[in-house]
């Protein structure tokens, strides 16, 4: 049993990795971004073709590909989101959708129905293993992921509460208005956020491709266990997000337990969970589902 | 040259027009007041002069040069800060934090968060505590203190006494009274009247987005605003109901 938490725990820094970006981007731009798998998917199919057409390995690959999402997520939000979030909160819902079926089909014209991996250009790291105390053999890639998780989310802490940068983010997510009235430069803020918002999902889509296989539909399931990850550590809190991700693992790998189909099963039934417990205590009933902090236009 | 001048600023809210036509200028170092009744436009005219909201016709100059078109944010690094009206504090940060949300423009100057805290003691203790749970003198002493941060030229002040008890206004206004002798330019928004006349050197009185009644505050009787306030003047006296 104490082989199963350990696994579920250093899975959690996976989930935790993959929701870190969603959950940054709703609460910094309230933007619930549904093309967040996607764009995972997107940088895994970059790192492998990379990897498979110039023979780069996918870690050295990342110093192009992490740059490459930044500059994706600036562009996305200055062109698409900024506009779309001026017509209500559901339009951005609807813009990130279309944008992931736009992704999605792209990359299945592109690179076909051929399931990929980035397993087979990071030499034996995606089998090798440590022996710990107890017999428990955890994987090496699962303890890097896992330290991953904590280093990004503990510098993305850090830089929202020690640095300007950080500061001018919290101040923009919180009024838009009065920023601007402090010095603070709103739309720059923004785009800042999102770039960063990007650079997580494009390390969680390198460690997805070397976890896992993926195809060009790959996004929509990394989009649920990312959300699911959000909504249990309490959207907007980033060590909550790490928490999230490990209740969310434990769950399934629970649910594993009970029954070979259980994994999903066990991840939703504690996902439902929580969100139930969420509802019922906070007052709000079903309309806490949309509660949205609305942004004052005066 | 004037510091600021305002020409012929219409501001709209959607079909609403809130200011209509204003004109006027402020010297660098006066003091200039306010007052109006409520949805004269006076929040307005500040919040256009500060570039939170974009005229639809009329110019703004500052030393001369036009910013009518220059976004808010950049407008706080030429040295125009304003404290909007009911402070609208960052309330998850602490007071330190909003402090030094003002420094974001990087304007040189002698401002900094231990000589805020110098000038409203109150602030001391307050230093790490999350602005959503100050009293609200300690917020707009807060609101006031971000605002110099940016060390301005120019300080836009709406309605600083807002919710406060009679003794913390005196405070605050005791504190403004070293900013203005120190030769801050600062235009200010006060509903009581007889405190806008002692600390100003001028007083515009708007009345339904124009001004009603412009001249220095000494010498200008509390009878003569109060008619502009309430538009009596406009009309012979014998038409106005008592």
């Amino acid at each position: 049993m104490s082989n199963q938490i350990v696994q579920g725990i250093l899975l959690g820094g996976y989930y935790a990795l993959i929701a870190c970006g969603l959950s940054f981007m709703f609460s910094v731009m309230r933007i619930i971004n549904l093309a967040h798998g996607s764009l995972a998917v997107f940088s895994a199919y970059a790192l492998w073709w990379l990897a498979s057409r110039f023979h780069i390995s996918p870690f050295v690959g990342l110093l192009i590909v992490l740059p490459l999402m930044a500059a994706i997520g600036w562009v996305l939000q200055r062109f698409l989101l900024e506009r779309s979030a001026r017509g209500g909160a559901l339009l951005p819902i609807l813009t990130t959708f279309g944008l992931a079926i736009v992704i999605d089909n792209a990359l299945f014209e592109q690179f076909g129905a051929d399931t990929r991996s980035l397993a087979p250009y990071i030499g034996s790291l995606s089998y090798d293993s440590w022996e710990w105390p107890g017999s428990i053999y955890v994987g090496k890639l699962a303890v890097i992921m896992f330290a991953a998780a904590v280093v990004m989310l503990g510098g993305l802490q850090l830089f929202l509460t020690r640095t300007r940068l950080g500061r001018s983010i919290r101040a923009t997510s919180e009024d838009p208005d009065t920023a601007g009235l402090v010095g603070v430069d709103a739309r720059r803020a923004s785009a800042l956020a999102a770039a960063i918002a990007m650079v997580t999902v494009g390390l969680a889509g390198a460690f997805l491709g070397m976890r896992a296989t993926f195809d060009p539909y790959t996004g929509a399931p990394q989009l649920l266990f990312a959300f699911e990850a959000a909504v249990i550590g309490g959207a907007g809190s980033l060590w909550g997000t790490l928490l999230g991700g490990i209740v969310l693992a434990l769950a399934q790998t629970l649910g594993a337990q009970v029954h070979p189909q259980g994994f999903l099963i066990g991840g939703h039934v504690a996902f439902l969970i929580v969100l139930f417990i969420r509802l019922s205590t906070s007052g709000l009933g079903l309309r806490g589902l949309v509660r949205l902090p609305a942004r004052k236009t005066t | 040259m004037s510091l600021l001048a305002v020409e012929n600023l219409v501001v709209r809210h959607g079909l609403l027009q809130a200011v209509r036509g204003v004109s006027f200028s402020i010297e660098r170092g006066e003091t200039l007041a306010l007052v109006g009744a409520n949805g004269a436009g006076k929040t307005t005219l500040l919040r256009a002069i500060a570039g939170a909201h974009q005229p639809t016709a009329g110019r703004v100059l500052l030393d001369g040069a036009d910013i009518t078109g220059v976004p808010s944010h950049k407008r706080v690094g030429m040295g125009v800060a304003l404290v909007p009206e009911g402070r609208k504090l960052f309330v998850q940060m602490t007071v330190e934090e909003n402090l030094l949300l003002g420094k974001t423009a990087g304007r040189p100057g002698d401002w900094s968060v231990e000589r805020v805290l110098d000038t409203f003691p109150n602030l001391k203790p307050r230093r790490h505590a999350k602005t959503g749970h100050l009293s609200g003198g300690e917020q707009q002493a807060t609101a006031i203190g971000r605002a110099l941060m940016s060390n301005p030229e120019l300080l836009l002040l709406d309605e600083v006494s807002l919710g406060l008890s009679p003794l913390v206004v005196d405070r605050v206004y005791a504190s403004l009274q070293g900013l203005i002798s120190s030769g801050t330019t600062i235009i200010l928004v006060e509903q009581d009247l007889n405190r806008a006349l002692s600390v100003s050197d001028k007083v515009i009185c708007m009345l339904e987005g124009r001004v009603a009644l412009e001249g220095p505050s000494k010498g200008m009787s509390r009878d003569e605003v109060t008619k502009a306030y309430f538009g009596l003047h406009r009309k012979s006296a014998g038409s106005v109901p008592a």
